[in-house]
């Protein structure tokens, strides 16, 4: 009986050929995804990473509602050219709070890894509302609807419940929290903005939309691109001691 | 058993189980919507409601309408193919696809002239690019596959489908997920896990139905009357379990609440990539080619009246490509916060998987030994052996591009969308179209097309038109990965961003130049096959060739 024969085992039996389907695609998805979960070198150990505030977690969410992610990534390639337009290249560990992550698969437009601190809020709520009145040849979407739109976050604390139990280091505290550090954070002059500033190291407290009167989409979405990629200080990042 | 005459006519157990699990969904919906957090999420449970009250519905209509006797498995000693799923799916891809092409051109034209996003929620690129992708994947192709999955699976085990509902239920489920996953996308229901999109109550939806399908393929492969399983059903059932794999694994999520629409992937950062790559890449593999190979081993030898080139080679090939495309994923995290072993692995195995890609490109174009004449008078097999020939040539561009050194050049450049679209274009939907050539006459019984002239146009045009389309992302792509990296002599960066996207403009216009193309062949197809339909010409069954089982 020839090798090609003994094939025929699979070809007369569905069951036998189902088996041998899945044992054969397993291989591949376990090696590669599993050790990713135990083996300490695959993310960095890093100071300042901190789970996003309401308010970014807010605008993150905005951010994927609205499919930023199509056209812009979030990682930044070791490559010559990229850290010196973007910043220092991406670590793993400044995306292990994003469920799900965001770092893109197509630049239509720019790197958003590092943009936080890049521009002003102004510039910000211009782009978002007309991008060509600040970039005359940019081929983005307006999104003037945000500024408009009432942020609707009576869910914040339940969103954060969630992500908790997934293992982002939100403490009971910060979700009992979680409404009034959104709100505090749109108003630099509230009491609750230095209690926000404790709970979130790093967190900018400003009026982000430029409209004092309402808590808005922009507010949420303009405080998280604010926030993107400035958690870690890496000037005091030790490379050497992350070499994988 | 002397009982089809006198037979009293009950629901039955299958019927009735249906009856009361949709009613109870209905309920169950109404009360979802009743408590839902956001308006968009009770409009999709009102969908639900209403879709499960119209199952009901159907169901009693059926019931009154059918005889008392179960429907007969073989009539005068011929299985009684059960054609009604199939005639929907096929149907269904023609309308997904032209839908689907269409949002593809409109978003190619933002890309030109962004004022067409209308500055609207439901009318941005963001919301639209997954419209697009969904359409044209799981929309067109999911049909496509459903359609020549179940007539492949029945003709070759010489049985009927299995199962009296259930055929149904999966075809329409299918579709229902798919109206579900779209208007979500407009309305920013979305998990931005590409290819991936729908959220966690969708994906529900989708596993319900997709067990459904496996089952009814086994049970029909259970059912043949031949010992041995057509290497097209291999290829089938390889697509529907990986996928079935792939879709528990990439959207593991947990709800925030059962009235809210909105759920938090349990991965993140680095291993949610690797999970969403080792997806996103294996939808490549198992749902837009192993499928799709799939069809190609049956229509191609039909079509040709030529038995598959080689036996042995169809065996390598399939253990080969299913067991090596899984691997390739990380090759769409090159130069990542991705630890490079894995890097290095999806590199590696990328590069293998040219030789399977080749051995199954090999096979399907050998297979017209002895037949190539028939290239110049059926413009249906010129189709399918020019997908065969796409495929080729973008499973040696995928390899390519899968060596980190090109890949810091290509990624996250208009080279990978160019590559996507070679493939998709010119491989899958080229295959789907040459089959839904074959299968039209076949399922209506009629003789012939209304018109091989047309589709000598249809040819032509989307010919054309994917030409102008990769040829213009070629250009495109690795213009703007070298502006990307352009220095001055004085060692500055030589572009800013935006001047790299200016450059991009005329570019931008002859690709949905080339889109335009592709969707009015589209047009023309279906024009065909509508005429196809209802044209008068009666077939005969004894002039279908009969085919060999590849041994």
């Amino acid at each position: 009986m020839s090798v090609w024969a003994k094939h025929q085992i699979f070809e007369k039996n569905s069951i036998v050929l189902l088996i041998g389907i899945l044992i054969v695609v397993a291989i591949g998805g376990l090696v590669e995804i599993v050790p990713l979960f135990y083996l300490k070198s695959t993310i960095e150990k890093v100071e300042g990473m901190r789970p996003y505030t309401p308010l970014e977690l807010a605008g993150r969410d905005i951010y994927i509602r609205e499919g930023c992610y199509n056209c812009h990534s979030q990682m930044i390639r070791p490559l010559r050219d990229e850290v010196e337009r973007y910043g220092h290249y991406s670590l793993a560990a400044e995306s292990m709070y994003d469920h799900p992550f965001q770092w893109g698969s197509k630049r239509t437009g720019p790197d958003l890894a590092r943009v936080g601190g890049k521009y002003s809020d102004e510039w910000q709520r211009a782009h978002l509302a007309n991008p060509r009145s600040v970039v005359p040849g940019s081929i983005m979407p307006g999104y003037p609807f945000l500024a408009k739109t009432q942020l609707d976050a009576k869910n914040i604390a339940a969103n954060m419940k969630v992500l908790a139990l997934e293992g982002v280091p939100y403490t009971p505290d910060m979700i009992a929290k979680a409404e009034a550090d959104l709100v505090a954070q749109t108003d630099p002059d509230s009491a609750g903005a230095a209690e926000l500033a404790k709970r979130y190291p790093k967190a900018l407290s400003r009026d982000f939309d430029g409209n004092p009167g309402a808590i808005t989409e922009a507010d949420a979405l303009i405080a998280y691109l604010q926030m993107l990629g400035t958690l870690v200080d890496f000037k005091t990042y030790d490379k050497k001691a992350n070499v994988r | 058993m002397a009982q089809q005459a006198s037979i009293n006519k009950t629901l039955t157990i299958g019927e009735g189980g249906t009856v009361i699990a949709f009613i109870a969904l209905a309920v169950f919906s109404i009360i979802v919507a009743a408590k839902a957090w956001t308006p968009e999420y009770a409009f999709h449970a009102y969908l639900f409601a209403a879709a499960s009250v119209a199952t009901v519905f159907a169901i009693f209509n059926r019931y009154f309408a059918r005889d008392a006797a179960p429907v007969p498995q073989e009539i005068d000693g011929k299985p009684n193919y059960n054609m009604g799923p199939i005639k929907f799916a096929t149907i269904a891809s023609v309308f997904w696809g032209i839908a689907g092409f269409t949002v593809g051109l409109i978003i190619a034209l933002q890309l030109a002239y962004p004022a067409l996003n209308f500055d609207l929620p439901w009318t941005n690129f963001g919301r639209l690019r997954p419209l697009h992708t969904s359409a044209v994947i799981f929309a067109f192709g999911g049909n496509v596959l459903l359609a020549t999955s179940f007539y492949v699976v029945q003709r070759t085990c010489h049985a009927r489908l299995a199962g009296d509902i259930a055929p149904w239920f999966v075809v329409l489920g299918y579709n229902f997920f798919i109206v579900i996953a779209g208007t979500g996308y407009l309305l920013g229901i979305t998990q931005s896990k590409e290819y991936a999109e729908p959220e966690w109550y969708a994906d529900l939806w989708l596993t319900v139905v997709w067990v459904a399908y496996l089952l009814v393929f086994l049970v029909t492969l259970w059912k043949r009357k031949e010992p041995h399983i057509y290497v097209a059903n291999w290829f089938y059932l390889a697509f529907i379990v990986t996928i079935a794999l792939l879709h528990l694994g990439n959207n593991a999520t947990i709800p925030v609440s059962i009235y809210s629409s909105k759920s938090y992937i349990v991965w993140s950062g680095v291993q949610d990539a690797m999970v969403q790559w080792w997806y996103g890449h294996n939808a490549v593999g198992f749902f837009l080619t192993a499928g799709f190979l799939a069809i190609m081993y049956y229509f191609i030898p039909k079509r040709a009246d030529r038995p598959v080139y080689s036996y042995r080679l169809s065996i390598v090939h399939f253990w080969a490509l299913i067991f090596i495309y899984i691997w390739a994923g990380p090759h769409h995290l090159h130069y990542t916060a991705l630890p490079d072993w894995a890097q290095t692995l999806g590199m590696v195995f990328s590069i293998i998987l040219w030789m399977p890609s080749w051995g199954g490109m090999i096979n399907g174009l050998m297979t017209l030994q002895g037949a190539w004449d028939k290239l110049r008078t059926d413009p249906v097999l010129r189709m399918m052996v020019v997908s065969v020939a796409f495929y080729g040539m973008s499973t040696f561009e995928g390899p390519l591009m899968s060596i980190k050194a090109v890949n810091s050049l290509s990624h996250y450049t208009d080279w990978t969308i160019g590559h996507v679209h070679s493939g998709a274009l010119g491989w899958v939907a080229y295959v789907s179209f040459g089959a839904i050539y074959c299968l039209v006459p076949w399922l209506w019984n009629r003789s012939r097309l209304y018109s091989l002239r047309l589709v000598n146009w249809h040819f032509w045009l989307s010919t054309l038109g994917i030409v102008l389309y990769i040829s213009a992302m070629w250009v495109s792509g690795i213009l703007q990965g070298l502006m990307w990296r352009a220095y001055t002599k004085l060692g500055f960066l030589e572009y800013s961003f935006i001047e790299t996207s200016e450059a991009m403009h005329p570019f931008y216009v002859i690709r949905a130049l080339g889109g335009a193309l592709f969707v009015i062949g589209s047009l023309i197809m279906a024009y065909n096959i509508w005429m196809t339909i209802r044209s008068p010409y009666a077939a005969g069954e004894a002039k279908r060739p009969q085919l060999v089982p590849a041994e």
